[in-house]
């Protein structure tokens, strides 16, 4: 049987994880390298690394550690923030990255989906979406969240499948920080509503949380990120748990 | 020498990660010769049947590969090359295999995507690895189960995670991104007796 995946996600600034992640085996908290081996030695099912520098300057930095990572850990993996390009991305994936993922450009500029889907194949283009409830509709924003587009959640998943998304990273706006639980209802209603996976992000605080997630959506993959680096709830942990809940997981 | 075969699809780079970790040099090559002397050759490969294939042809390593009698190996789209058919881009592959290649009918996820179990493992390749282990797939296209097929898969129909005749290898899903599962595999591959 398929697995739901379990992904830890690790905010990069010029070449450093933003927030130190306590692991008790790791000197340099600040280390992604470092952090991604042992995630990958924990049982993480795949890792996701957003740069939030996404200066030309950081370009570089964030090229040189996609491949460091890329030497160093033995499950895939997703590097997104600031990609606009086909160059951009294709210097990532050449560097070792299995899969980009776009969110603000393809707002601006849908096309780009398709032009990464013709160039790596659909496998390679995850797209995030923030997505944020407000009566009467979830809606899509961009830069980090701070800019309403206005377009329908729903619509907007449809038309990034139809132009060759392969994954959709969906983030609730609502519920990010919260660790109250991730948002069931768009969540089930974008997994029911495309073809391809997606990776329901944004309110994890609690191994219910992710029971809750996987029991009552077809979601293929919960992402997290605070809960996992504070060492709240260690990914074995959460895994051996779902198991006991007759989740399927790794 | 180990080989993995330079062609226009993706993730060759990690499979050459993947044998630097086990302690192995590897080159990457189109030039026929260098292919077809290897001690071992990979064929790794993300991309699309037509224009992969069309790329080898290009280069006469169609042939090459066909004709190799040391042990080969063949990931992700690499194993559908090797197989007689694809339904993708309705091409014509290698043929080493009589499997053929269909795509998916859309009754769940596809691509099928993430960490599934091995069943009926046979064969050196899967030497040390114990039966449900999970390995990462990737893929909207899958080979039939047939006479060749050396481990299974689930995945909306049953097909097959790898086949292996004679001196040619394949897998559905990626070892190079398996954690220890498919460092064992690769590993098991790489220790094959040189004919």
């Amino acid at each position: 049987m398929l697995k739901k995946r379990i992904i830890p996600c690790l905010d990069i600034k010029n070449g450093r994880t933003v927030k130190g992640v306590n692991f008790v085996d790791i000197q340099d908290a600040g280390d992604p390298v470092a952090l991604a081996r042992q995630y990958a030695l924990q049982g993480a099912d795949e890792l996701v690394f957003l740069d939030i520098t996404a200066t030309i300057e950081a370009r570089d930095t964030l090229i040189q550690l996609v491949e460091e990572i890329a030497a160093n850990i033995n499950i895939p993996f997703t590097v997104g923030g600031g990609i606009t390009s086909v160059a951009q991305a294709k210097a990532l994936i050449r560097a070792g990255a299995d899969k980009v993922s776009v969110n603000s450009a393809a707002v601006k500029r849908p096309e780009l989906v398709q032009e990464l889907a013709a160039e790596f194949g659909s496998q390679c283009v995850v797209v995030a979406v923030d997505t944020k409830f407000e009566d009467p509709d979830w809606t899509v924003f961009v830069s980090g969240g701070r800019t309403p587009t206005g377009i329908k959640t729903l619509d907007w998943v449809k038309q990034m499948e139809a132009l060759g998304a392969g994954e959709i990273l969906l983030t609730s706006m609502n519920n990010d920080g919260t660790k109250a639980g991730f948002a069931l209802d768009i969540t089930e209603a974008v997994a029911s509503s495309v073809q391809i996976p997606v990776i329901a992000s944004g309110g994890a605080g609690t191994v219910e949380h992710f029971a809750t997630l996987f029991g009552q959506t077809t979601a293929s993959a919960g992402l997290a990120a605070s809960i996992f680096h504070y060492g709240e709830i260690p990914v074995p942990e959460l895994k051996s748990a779902l198991k006991t809940k007759n989740i399927a997981i790794r | 020498m180990i080989a993995i075969v330079k062609y226009n699809a993706g993730n060759i780079r990690s499979v050459e990660n993947a044998l630097k970790r086990l302690g192995v040099d590897c080159v990457i090559s189109d030039d026929p010769e260098v292919l077809s002397k290897a001690e071992k050759l990979i064929l790794p490969g993300v991309g699309e049947a037509s224009s992969a294939m069309a790329y080898l042809r290009e280069r006469g390593l169609d042939q090459v590969i066909k004709e190799r009698i040391k042990p080969t190996l063949g990931i992700c789209l690499g194993l559908q090359l090797f197989c007689a058919r694809s339904e993708e881009g309705n091409t014509e592959c290698l043929g080493i295999f009589p499997e053929a290649v269909k795509r998916f009918p859309p009754k769940e996820k596809v691509p099928h995507m993430g960490w599934n179990e091995l069943t009926a493992l046979k064969g050196p390749l899967f030497e040390g690895v114990q039966a449900n282990s999970d390995v990462y797939f990737v893929h909207s296209f899958y080979a039939e189960s047939g006479p060749d097929t050396v481990a299974a898969c689930d995945y909306i129909l049953p097909f097959s995670a790898a086949l292996s005749k004679g001196n040619f290898y394949a897998t559905q899903f990626h070892p190079e991104k398996s954690a220890d599962v498919g460092e064992q595999i690769l590993a098991n591959f790489l220790k094959l007796p040189a004919v």
